[in-house]
C-alpha cells in the first residue's frame, strides 16, 4: 500500500522519522569509527580498513648519501615513492632497514626507523652511524589494516637495496657561509674601532639612565647606613648576561668600598661565587680598601631557583637594604624578588636580556637596563677604549642592518629581489 | 607503615607550603623555618645531583675509572682495560675543576683563575656564532617581508591586515634597533625614531606582562590543588 501524502501531518511524520533514523545511523557509524580509532595503536603510521588489506608496490631508486655539512654520523636516504603512495592509497608509511656492508655483502638488516606516507626521505639525524663504516639501506612500503578478527595486520613490500655509503664529517657548513661573512664583517668593525679608540680618539656614548643612577643608589645606602644587595640572577659563568653582570658588580663594589658601605652578593652558582669574589676583591683593592673586603660578602645559597628566591626574599625583609641591583639572567623569580625589594622601599636597578622578565623589572624597579643596555653598561661605566671601541663597532653593524632592512623591504615589496634569502640560516 | 609515612609526607608538604605562603602576611618564624629547610635541602640535593651526574656519571665512567684501571695494569703488569667508550678529553675538564680547588691554598690560589678564564673565553666564542645566527640573521630575514603582497612577487594582492602587519613589524624592528644605538645622541629625527622604538618596547612588555602573569597563575593553582586536593581531599 502506498502511503498517503495528501495529509501534511503524515508527510511531516515521515520526514521526522527519516531524520531520526538518519541521525541514529550516523551516530552508530560515528561511534563504531570512534571505537576503532580508540583501539588503534599509538603510532605515526595510519591504519587502513579491511578493503585495502594488500601488499603495496615497493618504492624504487633508493639512494643513500652522506648527509652534507654535518659533523658526521648521519646518512640521508631518498627514494621514488611507491605507485600506491597517494592519499587513500595502500601505502601508510615506509620502514627503513639498515645493514653493515662488508666484503661486498650486506650483513643482517635491522629496522632503524619509519616515515609516514608521502615523505620519501629519511635521515638519521641523531647521528647513530659510525663514520668510515659502510652501510646499505632497504626501504619497504607498509600497509596496515585490521583483519576480520580485529587484529592489526601489516603488509610490507619488497625492497631494492641502496648502494653502499658511509657517513663522514665536513669541515665547513657551506650554506652557513653568510653567518661567517656577518661574523667577519662585525669583527672587522669592532677591531677597527678598538684600534681607533686606542689611538686616543674620543668615542661618544649616549647616556644610560640606569647606569647614571648607580652613584646615587650607592650614595643613598651610605647616607641611610644600610646594606647594598647585588643579585646576579640564575645564570652561570657560561652566560653572557652573568659575565656582563660581573663587570657592573666591579663598579658597584668599587663605589661601595669608597663609600664604606657593605655590599652583600648572594649567589646561586658556585662559579659565580668564585668569580664574584675575585671581582669584588679587586674592586676593593682598586678603591684602596683591600682590608674592608670580606670573602663572605659574596656567598652561595642554593642552586635551586625558588629556594634561592625564598632565601633572598627573607634577607631583604630582615636586613632592609637601601639599594638592590638585579643584573644578569632571571626567570620566574624576577617579580618575586623585585616586588619584595619594592615593598621595603629600596631603590632598585635591574638589567637583563630576558624578554619575558623585563616587564616585571620595568614595573617594579626604579631603573631598568633593557637587553643590550646591560652589555653596553660595562663600557659606559669603565670608559675603557677597548669596550668603547667594541660598542662603536657593534653600532656600525646595527647601521648596516638598518640599511639592509630598508633596501630589503623595498626590493621585496616591489617584487625586485628577495634580499632576505641572503640572511637565511640553514 | 607506608600509609603512615604517606600521611606524614602530605602533612609536612602542606605545613611547608603554608609556611612559605605565610610570607605574604609578613616575615615570621614559620617562614624562616620553611625557608631554611628549603634552602638547605635544595643545596644538598643539587650537590648530590651534580656529583653523580658530572663527577661520577661523566668523568668517572668516561675516563677516571679507565685511567685507574690502566695505571693498575701498568704497575702490576696485568692486562690493559678495554678503551671502548672512553673519552680522555674529560681529563681536561677534571684538571680545570681541580685547579678551582686550589683556591684553598692561598699561595697557588691564583691558578683557580685559569678555569674561569677558560669558561668565560670559550662561552664568548661559542655564543658569538649562535647569537649572530639566531638573533641577527633570522630576525633580519623575518623582518624583510613584502609590504604589499602576501608572498614575494605576487604583485599588490595584500589586504589591509597584511599591509598593517608588515608595517608594524618593519617599524617596530627599525625603531627598536635605533633605540639600541649607543654611540649617537638620541636627538632630532634619530631621537624621535628611538622614542617610537621605546613605545614599541613598552607595548610588547605590557602584552608579555599579562601573558606571563597568566602563566604564573598555573603555579599558584598547582599549590592550591595540592592543599585542597591531595592534602584536604576537598577537590577530586
Amino acid at each position: 500500500m502506498r502511503p498517503d501524502f495528501s495529509n501534511a501531518s503524515i508527510v511531516f511524520r515521515h520526514c521526522y522519522l527519516s531524520v531520526v533514523l538518519a541521525l541514529i545511523f550516523t551516530l552508530t557509524i560515528s561511534l563504531s569509527l570512534f571505537a576503532q580509532e580508540e583501539a588503534a595503536p599509538v603510532d605515526s603510521l595510519a591504519v587502513d580498513s579491511l578493503a585495502l588489506a594488500d601488499t603495496p608496490l615497493p618504492p624504487t631508486n633508493i639512494v643513500a648519501e652522506d648527509q652534507p655539512h654535518d659533523g658526521g654520523g648521519a646518512i640521508t636516504v631518498t627514494w621514488d615513492a611507491s605507485p600506491d603512495d597517494f592519499p587513500g592509497g595502500k601505502v601508510k608509511g615506509y620502514k627503513i632497514f639498515r645493514a653493515e656492508y662488508n666484503g661486498g655483502q650486506p650483513g643482517e638488516f635491522t629496522e632503524v626507523g619509519d616515515v609516514p606516507a608521502g615523505k620519501p626521505e629519511y635521515s638519521n639525524e641523531d647521528g647513530n652511524t659510525t663514520d668510515g663504516v659502510l652501510y646499505v639501506y632497504k626501504i619497504a612500503a607498509l600497509n596496515r589494516a585490521y583483519g576480520a578478527d580485529g587484529d592489526l595486520l601489516e603488509y610490507l613490500s619488497d625492497s631494492q637495496q641502496s648502494g653502499p655509503v658511509t657517513s663522514s664529517a665536513q669541515w665547513f657548513h657551506m650554506p652557513r657561509i653568510n653567518v661567517l661573512v656577518a661574523v667577519v664583517l662585525l669583527s672587522f668593525f669592532i677591531v677597527y674601532f678598538i684600534q681607533k679608540a686606542k689611538t686616543g680618539k674620543e668615542l661618544y656614548i649616549r647616556r644610560i639612565a640606569g647606569m647614571e643612577a648607580v652613584d646615587e643608589a650607592v650614595g643613598r645606602a651610605t647616607e641611610m647606613g644600610k646594606k647594598i644587595f647585588y643579585i646576579t640572577g640564575l645564570g652561570d659563568m657560561d652566560n653572557m648576561q652573568t659575565i656582563a653582570s660581573m663587570t657592573i658588580l666591579g663598579r658597584v663594589a668599587e663605589l661601595a668600598a669608597e663609600y664604606e658601605t657593605y655590599l652583600d652578593v648572594p649567589v646561586c652558582r658556585s662559579l659565580v661565587m668564585v668569580t664574584g669574589r675575585e671581582v669584588v676583591k679587586e674592586s676593593y683593592s682598586k678603591a684602596g680598601r683591600p682590608d674592608a673586603f670580606k670573602p663572605d660578602q659574596v656567598h652561595y645559597l642554593t642552586d635551586d631557583q625558588f629556594g634561592y628566591a625564598a632565601a633572598v626574599d627573607g634577607m631583604f625583609v630582615r636586613e632592609e637594604p637601601a639599594t638592590i641591583f638585579y643584573m644578569g639572567q632571571f626567570f620566574a623569580e624576577s617579580l618575586i624578588l623585585a616586588e619584595t625589594g619594592n615593598s621595603i622601599g629600596a631603590i632598585q636597578i635591574a638589567g637583563t636580556a630576558m624578554p619575558a622578565q623585563l616587564p616585571f623589572f620595568v614595573a617594579a624597579c626604579d631603573y631598568t637596563l633593557i637587553g643590550e643596555e646591560l652589555f653596553a653598561a660595562s663600557a659606559y661605566l669603565s670608559k675603557e677604549p677597548k669596550l668603547l671601541g667594541s660598542l662603536k663597532g657593534q653600532d656600525i653593524g646595527k647601521g648596516v642592518i638598518l640599511l639592509a632592512l630598508i633596501i630589503g623591504v623595498l626590493l621585496e615589496s616591489f617584487g625586485v629581489w628577495q634580499l632576505s634569502n641572503l640572511f637565511m640560516v640553514k | 607503615m607506608e600509609a603512615a609515612f604517606e600521611h606524614f609526607r602530605l602533612w609536612l608538604a602542606a605545613f611547608l607550603t603554608l609556611g612559605i605562603f605565610s610570607f605574604l602576611y609578613k616575615d615570621n618564624p614559620w617562614y624562616k623555618l620553611s625557608e631554611a629547610i628549603f634552602v638547605g635541602i635544595s643545596a644538598g640535593y643539587w650537590f648530590v645531583v651534580l656529583f653523580w651526574d658530572n663527577f661520577f656519571g661523566k668523568f668517572w665512567v668516561g675516563a677516571g675509572d679507565y685511567t685507574m684501571q690502566w695505571l693498575a695494569s701498568v704497575f702490576t703488569g696485568g692486562e690493559s682495560p678495554s678503551a671502548e667508550g672512553v673519552d680522555l678529553m674529560l681529563w681536561i675538564g677534571a684538571i680545570l675543576g681541580f685547579l678551582m680547588l686550589l683556591r684553598l691554598i692561598p699561595k697557588i690560589g691564583w691558578l683557580s683563575r685559569w678555569p674561569l678564564a677558560f669558561i668565560v673565553g670559550a662561552t664568548a666564542g661559542l655564543w658569538l656564532i649562535n647569537y649572530i645566527a639566531s638573533n641577527v640573521m633570522v630576525q633580519v630575514q623575518a623582518t624583510m617581508v613584502p609590504l604589499f603582497s602576501t608572498v614575494f612577487g605576487a604583485g599588490f594582492d595584500a589586504g589591509s591586515g597584511v599591509i598593517i602587519g608588515g608595517l608594524v613589524i618593519f617599524l617596530g624592528t627599525f625603531s627598536g634597533l635605533v633605540y639600541f644605538f649607543f654611540s649617537k645622541a638620541h636627538t632630532g629625527a634619530f631621537g624621535t625614531t628611538a622614542r617610537v622604538g621605546v613605545f614599541f618596547l613598552m607595548i610588547t612588555f605590557g602584552a608579555s606582562f599579562g601573558y606571563t602573569v597568566m602563566s604564573r597563575m598555573s603555579l599558584l593553582i598547582g599549590r592550591i590543588d595540592y592543599l585542597l586536593g591531595d592534602w584536604l581531599g576537598m577537590i577530586k
